[in-house]
């Protein structure tokens, strides 16, 4: 019995490489993008996963990249030469990401890269952009506290999505209660803290604040909805602040509609449920449920009518839906291409220097900027979910509303700024007027 | 601003006012609006209220007429109740949010507390008990007087409660009443309305101070009880994921890392039969599950069978290139299902039995986790069955106990692994039609669910039925015990832990096999 075991072992190892392999070449060979690399053009890489966990999120913004370069060359691309989109698939896989990112930059000699959504990715690429002195445009919320002289972030940072959303609901909704919950990993983790600081800075009790988290892809909500129901029943009008992420989504909400908590009793606030999650779900019982967005497909503007029907005839599916992180793209391609064209080169110092104080439309009606911080001026809105799973604009801020890197909020950033401009530093404490050296 | 002001005619009265201010697209005109027509006790308050319910209050903000549409496509001008031909193109829906909703409730409650169906009267006295609003107590009144229903005479008596409690100038007689009814109500929302209540005079917040603590300890026992049955339902839910791997694994000793796979098969084979039955026959949604079902243990049976020819068959008795083999089969699979259907999350509909939820007790009880517990019950019975009674469960029982005793009475042994295999994973594929159901339909449903049944079946005892159903519900029972005290995150990483040190002590899990099978 031990000496046949120690035997099937022994065979095992021979082989395991060589089927490993034969699975990488299977997933590599899908993800091959066939275009033949040519002299006169523009390299661009598109660096999200299109396998794996997060796949379920990435492959739109990867699409979306790819119609954008396709727009653009039929304008005639940019400084006269044609873009070439370099995709390339990190599979979900941290690691990988790092790996990826520097082939992009190595090996195919691109001039900026469009990629990453969860935090712990971008971490992973950040050493390799410093290293190898590119660009990369990360188009997701996040939490925020990191200004990285390589990165722009075109999505939205906790003073952009989580503390309007939050206001909205103390002022008009009057929620003197709160759960927030999420999944347990960094963006959550750090956003929660920056609101568990800010309500408690506007005179929430300790013990009317309720902080859960749940593993990644969560499935069984049965106790934290209940649970919930019974800390919404302390007679003050209570509300679920939701960072739960993408897949763990679903079966929360169907949950929250089989145990009938409705959106006039408790209503939920997400900052990662877009049209896109809300697309695998029956959404009749979470008419009302909210959702804090610089963008919805639903708003009415010209751009984004016209961006709508053009996205809808390229993926000739009159039903695929748009979403916040697509806009965010769109504002960041369109910035990078105007600061190619402003410095006539693609050389990334140049272009870095470049792009703050670029301005571009964005698809809501208004005009977004690059700050010296790296991040943007975006709206913020507040949208309520419909029966045809689509949101109801029922609160915007008035104007844009400029990203903050570091958090007002937490006792460790409130001093610090961001600023590629004057000060060359991405985290330069405004107190003891000096620069800390790394921007995150 | 001033412009449009006067644009707007005059119009004659207070309601008609009223009606117009639906027009401006405005969410507190709106509830004012909501208000004034509702006390307005004009008999075009109920029709132009549920229509704003219904998103069938159309209003044109060029005109700023409003106008009500009915469901057979007539319609009405809001303010005067005449008919009108047609809608103009520039109305729309006047748009709600949450807080009008409440308002809309409030509004439809006190104006439908004497309707003929008893259904909406129950409803109509609920609405009014969750906004007691002071202008509701004459209604209330009117409604409890003529009442001749039980049951919605103790709604109104607990929504006439409510909102004494609310009522300032109510005496302490009436308060101390009202609390006592509450009292006796006994749920969530009577603790919300206690606990919510404010200042009130000593001895009114003396019982009110009784009440709580005395629907609080009977709230306690009934949590109890509550965990108890997610625990269940939880366990229900891993003992059918489970199920399919203890034939595959338990049973054929193959460790095989694409049993999830089959589950997601299974989901997606549920998703393929409503697509079909939305877009041919939308009459027959709600039995879409039951003909999902044989179909999903076909399809993921018949891959079953292919992969045991294909791959299996060639690695029995090297266990640790089978882990690889089926390791990457899984991967596969995710991809090609990730090509062929996207990598979003695709939309499988409950049927209107498996929606919703009813009341026990103190307790919440969802239809879809009741029917997931009854049918993982019925799914393990015939399994049971089918080894016990059926010529082709002998056979799979006589190979896997002796191969070549049963090879030497005549029984094809490759053709029973084969279908012992397919048999798993069909069961693998009904899982998914379940699954389905509470949780996402993606390319990655069968990775959350791969380590979990391992688990169960060698805590249950490897080649056990018995041991996979009593493992299941364990764990199951452990965990929802566990969440309450630990959180999600914790009681996980717990239950693994007990686990491993539980393997440690009994490495063949629960109900080990005994005799020669074993040393084989």
């Amino acid at each position: 019995m031990l000496t046949k075991s120690t035997h099937h072992i022994a065979a095992s190892f021979s082989r395991r490489g060589m089927l490993a392999a034969t699975a990488g070449l299977v997933l590599g060979l899908a993800s091959l993008t066939g275009a033949k690399a040519a002299d006169d053009t523009i390299k661009v890489g598109v660096l999200h996963s299109l396998s794996g966990t997060m796949a379920i999120s990435e492959t739109t913004l990867k699409d979306t990249i790819l119609f954008l370069i396709d727009e653009q060359n039929k304008k005639g691309g940019v400084l006269g030469k044609k873009l070439e989109a370099v995709v390339v698939d990190p599979a979900s896989n941290w690691p990988l990401f790092a790996e990826k990112a520097r082939e992009l930059i190595t090996k195919d000699k691109v001039a900026v890269v469009f990629g990453c959504w969860t935090s712990v990715s971008r971490k992973s690429v950040l050493p390799v952009f410093k290293e190898l002195n590119n660009i990369l445009f990360y188009p997701v919320q996040y939490e925020g506290e990191e200004s990285e002289r390589n990165v722009f972030y075109t999505g939205a940072a906790p003073n952009q999505q989580a503390i309007p959303a939050v206001d909205y609901l103390m002022k008009d909704e009057k929620v003197k209660r709160w759960v927030l919950a999420g999944t347990d990993y960094v963006y959550p983790r750090t956003t929660n803290k920056i609101l568990e600081a800010y309500l408690k800075s506007k005179g929430v009790a300790q013990e009317d604040i309720m902080i859960n988290y749940t593993p990644f892809g969560h499935s069984d909500w049965q106790t934290i909805v209940a649970d919930i129901k019974k800390f919404g029943s302390a007679g003050k009008k209570t509300a679920v602040v939701s960072t739960i992420n993408g897949d763990a989504n679903v079966p929360f909400y169907k949950e929250l509609g089989n145990q009938g908590i409705k959106a006039k009793d408790i209503p939920v606030v997400a900052f990662s449920v877009g049209e896109e999650e809300l697309a695998g779900i029956d959404t009749k019982p979470l008419l009302g449920h909210l959702a804090a967005w610089n963008y919805f497909q639903s708003i009415k503007s010209p751009e984004n009518e016209k961006f709508i029907k053009a996205w809808q005839a390229y993926t000739k599916n009159p039903k695929r839906v748009t979403n916040d992180p697509m806009e965010a793209h769109v504002i960041g391609f369109d910035m990078w291409v105007k600061a190619v064209e402003k410095v006539k080169s693609t050389d990334p110092d140049k272009v870095i220097d470049a792009l703050p104080g670029i301005e571009a439309k964005n698809l809501t009606g208004g005009v977004s900027k690059m700050l010296p911080n790296h991040h943007i001026t975006k709206p913020v809105f507040i949208g309520e979910i419909k029966a045809n799973g689509q949101f109801d604009v029922v609160w915007k801020t008035p104007g844009l509303v400029a990203g903050d890197a570091w958090s007002k909020e937490l006792e460790g950033s409130k001093d610090l700024i961001g600023d590629w401009v004057g000060k060359k530093c991405g985290n330069y404490n405004v107190k003891a007027n000096k620069c800390l050296g790394s921007g995150s | 601003m001033f412009l449009i002001a006067f644009a707007v005619p005059a119009f004659a009265g207070p309601f008609e006012d009223a009606v117009a201010k639906f027009a401006n697209d405005d969410f507190s005109d709106t509830d004012e609006a909501i208000g004034a027509v509702a006390s307005s006790g004009n008999k075009l308050a109920f029709p132009i209220i549920s229509a704003l319910q219904d998103g069938r209050l159309m209003a044109d903000p060029d005109s700023k007429k409003v106008y009500v549409t009915g469901s057979d496509g007539k319609s009405i001008d809001a303010a005067t109740g005449e008919p009108v031909a047609s809608v103009p193109d520039s109305a729309s829906a006047v748009r709600l949010n949450n807080r009008l909703r409440r308002s809309v409730d409030a509004a439809l409650g006190s104006l439908t507390l004497q309707s003929p169906d008893l259904a909406t009267r129950l409803q109509a006295a609920q609405s009014v008990f969750k906004s007691h609003e002071e202008s509701a107590l004459e209604p209330v009144d009117a409604a409890l007087a003529k009442e001749t229903s039980k049951s919605v005479k103790v709604a109104l008596g607990e929504a006439r409660a409510a909102i004494l409690l609310f009522k300032p100038d109510a005496t302490e007689v009436e308060k101390l009443e009202a609390v006592a009814t509450i009292r006796a109500r006994g749920d969530q929302e009577a603790l919300a309305l206690l606990t919510g209540m404010g200042d009130q005079p000593a001895l009114v917040a003396k019982a009110a101070a009784s009440a709580i603590g005395s629907i609080q300890s009977s709230l306690a026992v009934w949590s109890t009880v509550q965990n108890a049955w997610y625990g269940l339902s939880l366990g229900s839910v891993l003992l059918l994921a489970a199920i399919g791997l203890a034939i595959t694994f338990g049973v054929m000793g193959v460790i095989n890392m694409a049993h999830g796979e089959m589950v997601m098969i299974g989901a997606y084979t549920t998703f393929v039969v409503q697509e079909v039955i939305r877009t041919r026959y939308p009459g027959l949604f709600d039995y879409s599950l039951l003909i999902a079902v044989p179909l999903a243990f076909l399809v993921a049976g018949a891959i079953g069978v292919v992969i045991e020819r294909g791959i299996i068959r060639f690695l029995y008795g090297r266990p640790l290139e089978t882990l690889l083999a089926t390791w990457g089969l899984s991967l596969v699979l995710q991809q090609e299902v990730r090509t062929m259907f996207g990598p979003t999350n695709r939309e499988v509909g409950n049927p209107s039995w498996m929606s919703g939820a009813f009341e026990l007790g103190q307790i919440t009880i969802t239809y879809n986790r009741l029917w997931i517990l009854c049918f993982t019950l019925a799914v393990f019975a015939i399994l049971l069955a089918m080894l016990r009674y059926t010529a082709l469960g002998l056979e799979m029982r006589a190979v896997t106990q002796n191969r070549r005793m049963a090879a030497s009475m005549g029984i094809a042994t490759s053709r029973v692994d084969a279908l012992t295999f397919g048999l798993g994973s069909g069961i693998a594929g009904i899982a998914g039609v379940a699954l389905s159901q509470i949780d996402n339909v993606s390319p990655n449903l069968g990775q959350s669910y791969i380590i979990d049944s391992f688990m169960v079946v060698v805590f249950g005892g490897v080649g056990n039925l018995w041991g996979t159903l009593v493992g299941a519900f364990t764990l199951g029972i452990a965990n929802k015990f566990l969440e309450p005290v630990a959180g999600a995150v914790l009681g996980k990483i717990a239950i693994l832990v007990l686990i491993i040190l539980f393997i440690q002590k009994r490495p063949r899990g629960l109900f080990a096999l005994k005799g020669r099978a074993v040393e084989a």
